[in-house]
């Protein structure tokens, strides 16, 4: 497996492959938190997620049009306003998704599962007959080309690392939210004794919505994100959704620090197993290692005691 | 209903089956020409993976979105047996590499796998579609339950199986076929399975092991067993507390309802003439569980028909509507979960089943016969007395 290589070479190679895999785990992390927030928080199991993820897709290559159509001097920022969009128009179709679809299912996760895939397909269509089959993708600024050179052997791309940074950034806000904010202490109550909560005067209604709102919405984010690094298809949500979701039941559900520290496992074991094998092995290796782990610690890495 | 001798058929379960029978083995037969009937074969073999679906899910709450998993083992093994069957030696003499099968070829493989050997025989291919999918159904299902994970969880792993099989079979093209599967399968033990004929001969040997599938079904579901297991779906730890293992009896159920898949798959396999990945993902697998919920989730007869309406709607409007297609099946899964959750034998018990009691008791007032037993049968019509014994916690819990 190592013949061949010298030692600086090898160390070249993690490197990158760690580089591409922390670009990964930007995806898996930007699409996970949206999805621990609501799978973890309110215990539904949202298929949709990817076609929100893709909704905030299709919004910023919108704006980039708009942008490149009448603005083109502030083309350099244009991303910054689609991601503020792409976080309000899927933030607002996620509560309106959860006021007429998800409410009337909270005691039956397997059913709304089976309903958010119903969802999900309309989505696709939908997406397939308005913006067309084929791929689209965004022209990205200048600043965001080209890349970065540390030593004779590692390069790294900019936009790679401008979606990390703003991962990190979406990562610590969610965090904040979470832990610090007055909707944070209310999801937080809820999910620890809904009908308590209900009784200190918490309205659980209009926190569920919030709840799944904001998941939608970093959804979107991501999805403003991932035109960054690749082309958008009606599709390309369903590719993510098992992965996505097995990085949030490996972390442990209701833990964001666990859904972080398993995406970051699962992206780098399958990055850095990709350059050996075939990409399909690497990802067929990485699944079976987390299904089998999960065979054995149903919990997850990280768990959250809480009363049910 | 404890002290009460509960019969093995009630007449209106009897009258439910003749009149599948009636469809299955006369009616499509008689209307069909030769290709359409092939088709509703092939929505038949989907029947299969529906009642299972019913066994696990409609009466053990154990929603696997991966029988498309087991499916796919089922109709693999035997389009290997018959895909070996079609590379002999003579056929296969332009390869570089004769007697293995076409793509292996094509993929630099010199020889056959050890693990293909076995399938050169047929009684060991016939023993390999039941065993391999309900070995590997123990496997997760021990595995799972003994530690009790269920509900979502479950449906999550069983999905991500699915995506793990399909993976690993379209990157291993040189074993496996790739993408495209096994394809031009031609002879079952030297009979051509391709004529029209023969195609009508599997019609019908698939329409027996149907029944045969119903009837174990019924079966499970009359017997203590079938009891338990919706009890095991309303109060699992009422169940466990009574003193009953209750992973043992989620493992059985789950490995029958894998076994009935892989019996539908193998008949795929023969009726359609090829198997392929994009058969067993994810999507299939989950459009499986919409068969099941459109018939009803608590109706054996009922998942039989959800299947074939399902598929038949599918490529009705994928000739005429493609498009129309996706936003029809999206509207069915919300519709089936959020209007009707007991599917096509729910609407019937609620609607048809009154008008025909109505009916039943004008009947015997006209003739004067005091048997109205026999007449008011239909009240108990497809799973019906299932949903009655059941009624108490299930539609309570989950409406």
């Amino acid at each position: 497996m190592f013949d061949g290589f010298t030692m600086g070479e090898l160390g070249a190679i993690f490197a990158m492959q760690g580089f591409a895999g922390l670009i990964l785990f930007s995806v898996f992390v930007l699409m996970a938190l949206g999805l621990a927030i609501i799978f973890g928080q309110m215990g539904v199991i949202n298929m949709a997620h990817g076609e929100f993820l893709i909704l905030g897709a299709y919004v910023t290559y919108l704006c980039a049009q708009f942008f490149e159509a009448f603005l083109p001097n502030l083309y350099g920022i244009y991303f910054f306003v689609a991601m503020a969009l792409a976080f309000c128009v899927a933030g607002a179709f996620g509560m309106l998704v959860e006021w007429g679809l998800i409410r009337h299912l909270y005691r039956r996760p397997l059913d709304t599962l089976l309903a958010t895939w119903g969802l999900s397909l309309i989505l696709q269509q939908t997406y397939r007959s308005v913006f067309g089959a084929r791929e689209v993708g965004v022209t990205i600024p200048e600043w965001m080309l080209g890349s970065l050179q540390l030593t004779d052997l590692i390069e790294v791309p900019i936009n790679g690392i401008f979606v990390m940074t703003l991962t990190t950034v979406i990562a610590g806000l969610v965090a904040f939210m979470m832990f610090r904010s007055g909707w944070g202490r209310r999801v937080r109550a809820v999910v620890q004794d809904r009908t308590m909560a209900g009784a200190v005067g918490i309205n659980t209604e209009m926190t569920d919505r919030m709840t799944f709102g904001i998941g939608c919405g970093i959804a979107g984010v991501a999805g403003s994100a991932f035109t960054m690094i690749g082309s958008t298809g009606p599709t390309a949500g369903q590719l993510y959704i098992v992965d996505t979701f097995l990085v949030v039941v490996f972390g442990g559900a209701g833990s964001l620090f666990g859904t972080i520290a398993s995406a970051f496992t699962i992206s780098q074991a399958q990055s850095v197993l990709e350059f050996f094998l075939s990409g399909s092995m690497a990802k067929v290796l990485t699944l079976l290692t987390v299904v089998g782990i999960l065979m054995l610690r149903p919990q997850g890495l990280f768990t959250l005691k809480i009363r049910k | 209903m404890a002290h009460a001798r509960i019969r093995l058929f009630t007449p209106a379960e009897i009258v439910g089956f003749i009149i599948l029978a009636v469809i299955v083995f006369a009616v499509l037969p008689l209307v069909m020409d030769s290709f359409r009937l092939n088709l509703f074969g092939k929505y038949l073999t989907y029947g299969f993976v529906a009642i299972g679906l019913v066994l696990c899910w409609g009466a053990g709450g154990i929603l696997s979105l991966g029988q498309g998993v087991f499916f796919g083992l089922g109709g693999y093994c035997m389009a290997m047996f018959l895909k070996l069957e079609a590379s002999t030696p003579e056929a296969t003499s332009i390869q570089t590499t004769p007697g293995i099968p076409d793509f292996m070829d094509w993929n630099q493989v010199t020889a056959l796998p050890w693990w293909w050997e076995p399938f050169n025989n047929f009684a060991f291919t016939l023993f390999a579609i039941l065993a391999v999918p309900m070995a590997f159904a123990f496997i997760i299902g021990f595995a799972m339950f003994t530690r009790r994970v269920g509900g979502v969880y479950f449906a999550i792993i069983t999905q991500a199986i699915a995506a793990i099989l399909t993976i690993l079979i379209i990157g291993q093209q040189g074993y496996t076929g790739g993408v495209n599967g096994i394809t031009d399968l031609r002879t079952l033990l030297g009979w051509d399975i391709r004529p029209d004929e023969a195609k009508t001969t599997l019609y019908f040997i698939n329409g027996v092991l149907l029944f045969g599938c119903l009837l174990i079904a019924h079966l499970i579901r009359r017997s203590k067993l079938g009891r338990l297991l919706i009890a095991i779906r309303d109060q699992e730890d009422r169940v466990r507390f009574s003193g009953y293992d209750v992973a043992n009896f989620k493992i059985f159920v789950f490995c029958v309802g894998a076994g009935m898949a892989a019996v539908g798959g193998a008949m795929f396999t023969l009726q359609v003439g090829f198997m392929s990945p994009t058969l067993i993902g994810i999507v299939p697998s989950i459009e499986m569980v919409i068969f099941c919920a459109v018939g009803g989730r608590l109706s054996i007869l009922g998942a039989v028909y959800g299947a074939v309406l399902v598929n038949w709607a599918k490529t009705a409007f994928s000739e005429t509507f493609p498009e129309l297609w996706l936003f029809a099946m999206g509207a069915l899964f919300i519709g089936v979960v959020l209007a009707f959750p007991y599917g096509l034998a729910g609407l019937y018990d609620d609607h048809v089943k009154p008008r025909l009691l109505w009916l039943a008791q004008l009947w015997p007032r006209r003739r004067g016969s005091p048997d109205t037993n026999a007449l008011a049968g239909p009240t108990e019509q497809v799973g019906g007395g299932y949903a009655l014994a059941s009624k108490g916690g299930s539609r309570d819990a989950s409406t």
